[in-house]
């Protein structure tokens, strides 16, 4: 925004132009405080403290997309896990020393015929336990409704143009699975160790709107 | 083994997608007994229920509308939603 002439307001603008971020002092929603309240309770009779809640709070903001780019690195580079992986991925992630909880994984592998790719058109499942909290647009309506419906455009909005003899499988993850992309490692990675390599796997390439790439 | 998803339309917490009820696909494999939601959600004791994969080509699911015929949908629904077809 240009700051050298003044012929327009910049009401509810900074001085360096930006809108102000509204400020969160409008009432609490009905569900805002049934969870203070329930988290009170909860304290009050002595289930859990305070820093126990935000322990766990910590723990989930700790998880990042580099827990799931090792586990596929080690896949790329070590056949037998990757079996196991793709027999088992919530075991196998375990088993690499990742706490996932509970969570029921399942590793879906591209190949040279197949891109797969995983929206939760009901609500906004995701891989939390591994790779931490999913980006915004995973969990908007546009991303949740038209992946199912025109998957190769959406792709095409990311920058990913799949030929059109590769099959697309999208993945709805409409209950008690979640999914990991196991990209295809790009063969300018062959040959590098397994922590190098872990670097080459984005984000984008695990929820399969993305492909690897050497890190900038 | 091909399976139908059942076209009902029933009230309550239910996580077989609309876009799906009615669509015939195969069965990519069975995930074992899990809590139905349509239960759980209202803190009922119903019995477990088996999720079961299946995998809908587009073509099936948005007839000449899809991108792609050949393309396909994999969900997770319960097994008291599926019909052999």
């Amino acid at each position: 925004m240009p700051h050298d002439h003044h012929d327009h307001s910049h009401e509810g603008l900074s001085p360096s132009g930006h809108p102000y971020r509204a400020d969160n002092d409008t009432d609490l929603s009905y569900w805002q405080v049934m969870e203070i309240a329930l988290r009170e309770l909860l304290i009050e009779k002595g289930h859990l403290s305070a820093a126990q809640i935000h322990a766990q709070i910590n723990a989930m903001d700790s998880r990042s997309p580099a827990n799931g780019a090792r586990v596929v690195a080690r896949a790329w580079v070590d056949p037998e896990f990757k079996a196991a992986l793709l027999a088992d991925a919530g075991e196998a992630s375990r088993a690499m020393g990742f706490d996932i909880g509970p969570m029921h994984l399942i590793a879906l592998e591209n190949t040279d015929k197949v891109h797969n790719v995983v929206v939760c058109t009901l609500c906004s499942c995701y891989p939390r336990n591994l790779l931490g909290l999913p980006p915004d647009w995973y969990k908007s309506r546009a991303y949740r409704s038209r992946t199912v419906i025109e998957p190769r455009k959406v792709l095409s909005e990311f920058g990913l143009n799949l030929p059109e003899q590769m099959q697309v499988r999208v993945h709805d993850s409409t209950a008690d699975m979640r999914y990991i992309v196991i990209p295809a490692q790009p063969e300018d990675s062959f040959g590098l160790c397994e922590e190098a390599l872990a670097a080459w796997v984005t984000r984008d390439s695990m929820i399969g709107v993305g492909l690897p790439s050497a890190p900038q | 083994m091909k399976v139908r998803v059942k076209s009902h339309w029933p009230p309550g917490h239910i996580r077989t997608p609309a876009y799906l009820r009615g669509k015939i696909g195969q069965i990519e494999r069975r995930i074992g007994l899990f809590n139905n939601p349509e239960d759980s959600a209202y803190r009922q004791d119903g019995p477990q229920r088996e999720l079961v994969r299946v995998r809908f080509h587009m073509a099936d699911i948005w007839g000449a509308r899809a991108e792609r015929g050949e393309d396909v949908i994999e969900a997770e629904i319960y097994a008291h939603w599926l019909e052999p077809v």
